[in-house]
């Protein structure tokens, strides 16, 4: 494993009267994809939300490159490099796909300013957003949506990307996409943290793996452990299955 | 970087531009011309109600900003209104000889010079009360109606401290008086004045809105301000400098509205702020092109019917709130919020 870029130490969040992470431990190693998975109400978007400041860390420490980043505004996160895609994948419906892009590369004022060779590749990795440029982004499918939210987050390098739950809800086609644009994400040693509940989708990208239960993490290791290990499968996710129902 | 083939995308359905509720404004007006029957009524009244509905524009599209960044609902806004129609009585007040004068130059120059100051100083008023009255109570909204109809209070009660608690003439400057002919239809100049000047506005928030960082921000706020925080932008600051450009623009409103009743009362912010939430509600809470609809529809029908049934004039807002809200539950152009 190289060096954590990610560290969570007993971090507690509270909701409300609702006591969601129990003392998540978490690392998140530099360079690497961490999958996050877990049944539903594990705490998994929790998690990512707390890390983005989006919730309040109750106890408990974020450490990002070395710094506390717990008590931070979400503003002062995202600028320390830090892109969220969340579960509902943030699009705003009323702008075109080229406005929302221009809001997520933060010093450009135009589509010019942005980094063209950069924008390229996006493109590549997601054609759909050359194509429906100056559209409305409320029209896209939810496959575009998704593509639109994970370009959105990837326009300008940032150091870790935290994406909730990308294949929600797609076409398998789709996440068949979605896939193939992680893979081309990991090769440009990208640091991402993924939520996933489809376990299938998990194993093709994960390098490492974080299992959560009851807002604590349950297991952690290398995805290739815990994908060659059907018992460990059965035991975790089936486990945690058992506990939900 | 190379990228991947990707395949497997759908196609996007086709572009159709609401302009339903566009069609609104010609269609009323085409509706009342046969009721009205004289052509030169139709048009001094129709010329009439875009002059209130710009003015009613102006003050109004700083509240559906603020409402639709920060859902915060400020009842306090007349008090700018107020605030800003009354500085105008001062500086007028100081520069009579140049209000009186027949040069439109001068007239002009002393307009601005009112619109400027009651602008500044209703803009530096709502640096106050955002940060003394709307800042605590973020995110409570029971709270919010509440305190903010409080500092309306407090606001109306200090006007009356400082300029007294009577009626005072807002007179129009001699060049802006009187009217010109279009045909047989006598149109004031003052109303003229307010359509070009409530266009202008429109025109450079419009602008504003889709050709600037700021614009994109401010859209994108309206709809999901969470995500416009993850990436990375402070939506407090953007919020605190959209209350007070709503400010300032409502002090604007006050002045315009003040020279078009040629009085102002202490009460003016109140009485107006009904039909602001009349206004933002029709066009849809948020969205800009909603209120400058909803001013526009507001100001016809006023008009119209004050011609033709009085009676119906005193509730034709409300009806015609029902009827949209009938039509369109969440106002003529909703913003597609989170």
């Amino acid at each position: 494993m190289s060096e954590p870029l990610l560290q969570l130490q007993g971090v507690h969040t509270h909701i409300g009267a609702y006591h969601i992470l129990q003392g998540v431990d978490l690392t998140v190693p530099k360079g690497e994809l961490t999958v996050l998975l877990g049944r539903n109400g594990a705490g998994k978007t929790t998690t990512l939300r707390t890390i983005m400041g989006l919730w309040q860390v109750s106890a408990g420490s974020v450490s990002f490159e070395g710094e506390n980043i717990g008590l931070l505004a979400t503003p002062d996160i995202a600028q320390r490099g830090i892109a969220y895609v969340p579960e509902n994948m943030g699009i705003f419906s009323d702008l075109t796909v080229a406005e929302n892009m221009i809001l997520a590369a933060r010093n450009a004022k135009r589509a010019e300013d942005m980094d063209p060779k950069r924008l390229e590749w996006v493109f590549g990795l997601f054609p759909a957003m050359k194509r429906f440029w100056q559209h409305p982004a409320g029209l896209l499918s939810g496959g575009q949506k998704q593509m639109l939210a994970v370009a959105r987050a990837i326009v300008e390098p940032r150091k870790l990307l935290l994406i909730d739950e990308p294949s929600k809800g797609l076409a398998p086609a789709i996440i068949q996409n979605m896939i193939t644009a992680f893979q081309e994400l990991k090769r440009t040693d990208t640091t991402i943290l993924l939520v996933e509940q489809n376990f299938n989708f998990a194993r093709q990208l994960g390098d490492q793996v974080a299992v959560m239960d009851g807002g604590q993490i349950v297991h952690s290791g290398t995805m290739a452990d815990l994908a060659g290990d059907e018992g460990l499968q059965q035991r975790l996710l089936g486990l945690s299955l058992a506990s939900h129902q | 970087m190379t990228a991947p083939a990707t395949t497997a995308v759908e196609a996007l359905p086709t572009v159709k531009p609401d302009r339903l509720p566009l069609m609104l404004l010609p269609v009323l007006a085409l509706v009342a011309l046969p009721l009205i029957g004289s052509t030169s009524t139709w048009v001094t009244l129709t010329f009439a109600g875009l002059a209130m509905g710009m003015i009613i524009f102006i003050i109004a599209s700083g509240l559906t900003l603020v409402f639709g960044l920060m859902d915060v609902l400020n009842f306090g806004h007349g008090v700018f209104i107020t605030l800003g129609a009354f500085m105008a009585t001062s500086v007028l007040g100081l520069m009579t000889g140049w209000t009186t004068s027949t040069s439109l130059l001068l007239n002009l120059v002393a307009v601005l010079a009112a619109m400027l100051v009651a602008m500044s100083v209703a803009g530096g008023v709502g640096v106050v009360f955002e940060r003394v009255i709307i800042r605590p109570v973020y995110g409570q909204p029971l709270k919010q109606i509440l305190i903010t109809m409080g500092g309306m209070i407090v606001g109306e009660e200090l006007i009356k401290v400082v300029w007294g608690p009577e009626a005072r003439p807002l007179l129009l400057p001699t060049a802006f008086q009187g009217s010109i002919l279009m045909g047989d239809a006598a149109v004031e100049k003052y109303r003229l004045i307010s359509v070009v000047l409530g266009l202008i506005v429109f025109a450079v928030m419009t602008w504003v809105l889709t050709h600037t960082k700021v614009g994109l921000l401010i859209r994108a706020g309206v709809q999901d301000r969470e995500m416009v925080e993850s990436l990375g932008y402070r939506i407090r600051r953007l919020f605190i400098g959209v209350f007070v450009v709503g400010s300032a623009l409502a002090g604007l409103g006050g002045v315009m509205w003040g020279l078009y009743q040629q009085s102002v009362i202490p009460q003016l912010g109140s009485q107006v702020n009904v039909l602001l939430f009349i206004v933002i509600i029709i066009g849809g809470m948020g969205s800009v092109t909603g209120c400058f609809i909803g001013a526009m529809l507001v100001g016809l029908l006023a008009n119209y019917t004050g011609f033709l049934a009085p009676k119906v004039a005193l509730f034709s807002n409300i009806l015609l709130m029902v009827i949209v809200l009938l039509w369109r539950p969440e106002g003529l152009y909703p913003v597609g919020k989170k």
